[in-house]
């Protein structure tokens, strides 16, 4: 009964419904390692309590054959990112002392509606912006694989938490956000599946946002079927969000067919970047070969500005952030440090509040945006923002789905990279082109390091086309036969 | 009509600019649900964007762009079919996101005119450079504690139209007549209230003076939220008369926002903008693009109601009035409304006579409103039948009318309660006007010696004997008659 | 592209964030150190090529005019730092 907490989505989904286990007993497994593996740090706040009610009023649906639907007493974590009603909500951040939000967001929603069993609010890097979660105001998150000699490693970010926690089996699954690659990256860092599913398939409606026109949120799980269920549930139009795509859900689940006979399968050239390490380039042929063994057909493509992706995102998003965090002024909630003037208020309130990484991004934002600069960088980044959506349309018109690795490295020691903010952006060279034009990407857990650490694959599909991505996934899952664990 | 300020080195003109933001008349807010209804408690319309909590988004309220594009076609706007919503980063307490979702270099409305009405029935066309929408920020109110500011967020978000004319006015003269169009002109639509001192209508006015005749733009200042059109009126003269010292002196005025001090009628530097602002603006992410289709477009054009200039234009060529006149009565929708429905099926000119100046003098004096009248226009209407159909004359018609002013009532029973009917039998008024010619032989001789003049004092006579009551054209006639 | 120490203070104020005076000078570097980056977008030639409006295709949605919200004075002030009365607080602003 202890290992409850090792199944997935599906498998809990299946034993729910046999009656071999109740959803409390399946949440209490969670708990129990929650409390023993606290030195993870993956969690800001846990909710012992509402996690217990909701699995109780699972447990009462599923007796009276109410289950509301495939999520129905799956215990998960909820990065906090998301506003929860009633339960503290952080953002990693201190300016965000104390912030009990009076309302839900629209994808925790969904997951509540859902039956879902909340346990608490995963930890992150402050407002999102990291690779490594190393910036959270709530102290480091560890990864649960550990390098060969013991120490610790970063679980990669921004939803280092959601990761950790559902790597080191803490939870079921988890929701992540993802910018620039905060969920995929991750992912791979952890050896767990993460989905960056198309802008505006999910709703931003009480997600602290970071940048808006990049935010995406996605399930972090262990298997990409779990992926599917999970989207199925997060995913879906809301009025109230403007960037919200008024189209019908497919049903993910349905989509993996296990089939990828005549599947197109495009590999970029300008992926295989300069001093990337042998075994990731090994990695990456080695996934196209389990695709061409199960039928699919394997085409060079070029996306010509891929290397333009990681600057251009580097003006958009802190651009964005900038305004979007400017509403941290410590008038209204959070963190207030008194001044003698208001201006002055603002400024020892949020030198304080925010964090140095924080502190970087909004400056390089505001100084993008400024008066005489907006043309030369943000209006420029946004142009190459088009050339690099362009790219991928005329790609897909000759690959249904495109295969790259996930991160240019394993998981890193902490303490690595922290010096040099520069540094830490380059973990992000693989997946900052889909946030930018828009389109889905899921990272697979494919093989192991050198040393022993999970590497990942990326695939990449057309937009609202995530079906493609998991079926394709889905062979990719089997063909690797993943099955490490980190030796916790 | 021309307004130099003469200096000592030359003289001067004046160049306006007025930038005025209408509250837009919705139920909600812009981009939030909240409600846009003036006043309430503290923070009681705010919205949980409009409180720029985390994770909040806007969603663009319809009716407030059909009313911005209603607004732009009285304007005589160009109407964009595309136009986008831009950020406005500013740092303010009342501002609770950090920053206000503004439109920037792509307006819903673009050129348009309006045309001034000036004294002595001159008029003049000034451009409209735009009009965008934006939401508005809340409300701070420094006065409340001796070192807190007390911020209430109702009016955060509320739709606002910033209408922007180009520097065409010269004189504050134009000024106050370009409000009171603009103002005429959305109070028609139903777009805004207009209501200056409520703050559904605000005025920035940018004021610059330049040698006579010259072409540059000089800088120039900007004057904000003055709240009457009579202030702005006196914050342009004293701000143009105070650039022309300074530039007299060998100075220059600098480019800075100033506030107007209604207690002096002067304007002074606001302390808070020592730096300049920067507003950052770049498209709102959270929103997309507006496009606007030509049959929406169309299909609010054919809702738009006769408007002040077209219905002046009616006035003058259907009813025969005078453009002032006619100026007078459509500058406000209601008043033009009163006005038709006496004129209907009556003489216009003697309707639009007896609205302009006894209607609107006795409203005056006692302080009601076209709407709170106590004469409705059908009771005026019925007064206005009995002089035409010579039951009373006019001169009576004017008691009985300020006994409807004061305390109400139907014209024809006060009438006949009065006993006020007019006299028309020839009879009677002949029997009067015998007694008169009879008892007053030197007035007599007067008139038959030369002095025709004197007639006048016979019927006055002859009106004082019947208590104003006969009819003055037969008095007239039948004395002609008589005395000669 | 070179920031330097009092550029630095301006952009540190626009954005309302208060930077030490011995903080100014290494944050000019690692800002420049981004900047210098960021630089090689100019290599790129984007003459005709239109900045992203959206990056989805889908129109601008609507609301209808209805008042949905409001009327929750106490859910609103519940995170704030001061309120008085109905009304959030702050140091006197001077205009």
């Amino acid at each position: 009964m202890s290992d409850l907490n090792k199944l997935t989505i599906a498998q809990a989904r299946d034993g729910l419904t046999k009656g071999d286990f109740t959803s409390v007993e399946l949440t209490e497994a969670c708990l129990s390692s929650m409390s023993a593996k606290k030195e993870l740090n993956a969690f800001i706040t846990e909710t012992p309590e509402i996690a217990l009610e909701r699995a109780e009023a699972s447990d009462e649906r599923r007796a009276t054959g109410n289950t509301a639907s495939a999520m129905d007493g799956v215990p998960v974590a909820i990065k906090d990112l998301f506003c929860t009603e009633g339960v503290l909500t952080t953002a990693a951040s201190h300016i965000l002392d104390g912030y009990t939000p009076v309302y839900e967001s629209s994808v925790s929603d969904n997951l509540r509606n859902d039956g879902a069993v909340m346990l608490g609010k995963a930890n992150l890097d402050e407002f999102a912006m990291g690779s490594a979660n190393v910036t959270s105001f709530y102290g480091n998150v560890i990864n649960p694989w550990k390098a060969e000699d013991g120490k610790d490693l970063v679980p990669g970010g921004s939803s280092g938490g959601s990761a950790a926690a559902v790597s080191g089996d803490l939870c079921l699954a988890a929701t992540g956000t993802d910018t620039g690659g905060s969920i995929r990256q991750p992912a791979s860092f952890c050896g767990i599946v993460g989905l960056k599913p198309t802008y505006g398939r999910c709703s931003r409606w009480g997600i602290v946002a970071f940048a808006s026109s990049l935010d995406q949120a996605g399930p972090m799980t262990k298997t990409v079927r779990d992926a599917a269920i999970m989207l199925q549930s997060m995913a879906g139009h809301d009025p109230k969000d403007s960037t919200s795509a008024p189209v019908e859900l497919p049903d993910f689940e349905a989509a993996l067919t296990g089939e990828v006979k005549g599947l197109r399968v495009g590999i970029p050239k300008e992926y295989r970047v300069e001093g990337m390490p042998a075994e990731i380039e090994k990695l990456w042929r080695q996934g196209a070969e389990w695709l061409k063994d199960s039928g699919a057909e394997i085409v060079d493509i070029s996306l010509p500005h891929t290397k333009y992706a990681l600057p251009a995102y580097y003006i958009v998003a802190p651009a964005e952030a900038s305004a979007n965090l400017a509403r941290y002024d410590g008038v209204r909630y959070g963190l207030r440090v008194d001044g003698e003037s208001i201006d002055d208020m603002y400024m020892n309130t949020r030198g304080e509040g925010f964090g140095k990484e924080v502190q970087r991004r909004v400056m390089i934002g505001t100084y993008v945006l400024s008066a005489g600069y907006y043309d030369a960088y943000y209006r420029k980044a946004q142009q190459i923002r088009t050339l690099i959506a362009k790219d991928f349309t005329d790609a897909y018109d000759q690959v249904d789905v495109i295969l790259t690795p996930t991160a240019p490295s394993a998981a890193f020691p902490v303490g690595e990279n922290q010096d040099d903010p520069l540094a830490m952006y380059l973990n992000d060279v693989f997946t900052v082109p889909a946030s930018l034009a828009g389109i889905p990407g899921i990272s697979v857990p494919a093989g192991l390091s050198e040393n022993g650490l999970p590497l990942g694959l990326q695939l990449l599909g057309k937009s609202f086309d995530e079906e493609t991505v998991l079926r394709a996934a889905g062979v990719m899952e089997t063909a690797a036969a993943f099955s490490a664990k980190p030796g916790l | 009509m021309s307004y130099i300020i003469q200096g000592e080195t030359g003289d001067w003109e004046v160049v306006i600019g007025l930038e005025v933001h209408c509250q837009v008349i919705s139920k909600s807010k812009l981009f939030s649900g909240g409600s846009a209804s003036f006043g309430g408690e503290p923070n009681d319309h705010v919205d949980l964007l409009d409180a720029g909590l985390p994770g909040m988004l806007p969603v663009v309220n319809a009716h407030c762009v059909e009313q911005a594009v209603r607004t732009g076609l009285g304007l005589k706007a160009q109407i964009n079919k595309r136009s986008v919503f831009s950020r406005k980063n500013y740092f303010y307490a009342d501002m609770p996101l950090g920053y206000q979702i503004s439109q920037y270099d792509q307006p819903t409305v673009g050129e348009g005119t309006i045309l001034l009405e000036l004294e002595g029935g001159k008029t003049k066309e000034v451009g409209i450079e735009r009009l965008h929408l934006e939401a508005d920020a809340g409300k701070s109110m420094h006065d409340q504690h001796p070192t807190k500011t007390f911020v209430d967020l109702n009016r955060a978000g509320v739709a606002l139209m910033e209408i922007v004319s180009k520097p065409d006015m010269r004189t504050p003269e134009e000024a106050g007549a370009y409000l009171r169009k603009l103002r005429s002109i959305v109070r028609y639509l139903e777009t805004c209230d207009g209501n200056m001192d409520e703050g559904s209508m605000r005025c920035d006015a940018n004021v610059s003076v330049r040698p006579v005749g010259a072409d540059e733009l000089r800088t120039r200042c900007e004057i904000k939220n003055v709240n009457s059109v009579r202030f702005v009126m006196q914050a342009i003269e004293y701000e143009a008369q105070r650039h022309v010292e300074l530039y007299e002196e060998g100075q220059e005025p600098i480019q800075e926002t100033r506030l107007f001090d209604s207690n002096n009628g002067t304007t002074r530097s606001m302390r808070s903008k020592e730096h300049a602002h920067d507003y950052r603006y770049f498209p709102e992410p959270d929103l997309l693009p507006l496009d606007l289709t030509d049959e929406y477009i169309e299909n609010i054009r054919a809702t738009l109601p006769e408007l002040p200039d077209e219905r002046r234009e009616r006035y003058i060529n259907d009813f025969g009035l005078s453009p002032i006149d006619a100026g007078v009565l459509v500058a406000e929708k209601e008043n033009a409304a009163y006005f038709e429905a006496v004129a209907e099926g009556r003489d216009a000119k003697m309707a639009a006579n007896w609205v302009t100046t006894n209607l609107f003098g006795a409203l005056n004096k006692i302080g009601k409103s076209i709407s709170e009248s106590p004469v409705s226009a059908a009771e005026l209407g019925k007064l206005l039948d009995l002089i035409s159909n010579d039951t009373i004359s006019g001169r009576i018609a004017k008691d009985v009318f300020e006994e409807m002013v004061e305390n109400g009532g139907d014209p024809q029973k006060i009438v006949e309660e009065k006993g006020l009917k007019q006299i028309t039998d020839t009879g009677a008024i002949e029997g009067i006007i015998d007694d008169i010619i009879a008892n007053n032989p030197d007035q007599v001789a007067q008139f038959q010696g030369g002095n025709e003049k004197i007639i006048g004092w016979f019927v006055g006579q002859v009106m004082k004997a019947s208590q104003g009551k006969a009819n003055p054209g037969m008095v007239n006639k039948m004395l002609k008659e008589k005395l000669s | 592209m070179s920031l330097d120490k009092a550029t630095v203070k301006n952009i540190a104020f626009l954005a309302r964030i208060r930077v030490p005076e011995e903080d100014l000078e290494p944050l000019a570097g690692e800002l420049n150190n981004i900047l210098d980056w960021v630089e090689q977008l100019g290599e790129v030639d984007t003459e005709g090529v239109e900045p992203m409006a959206s990056v989805s295709n889908v129109t601008l949605p609507l609301r209808e005019d209805a008042v949905t919200g409001g009327g929750q004075t106490e859910k609103v002030l519940a995170n704030a730092p001061e309120a008085e009365k109905g009304f959030y607080t702050v140091p006197k602003v001077v205009e």
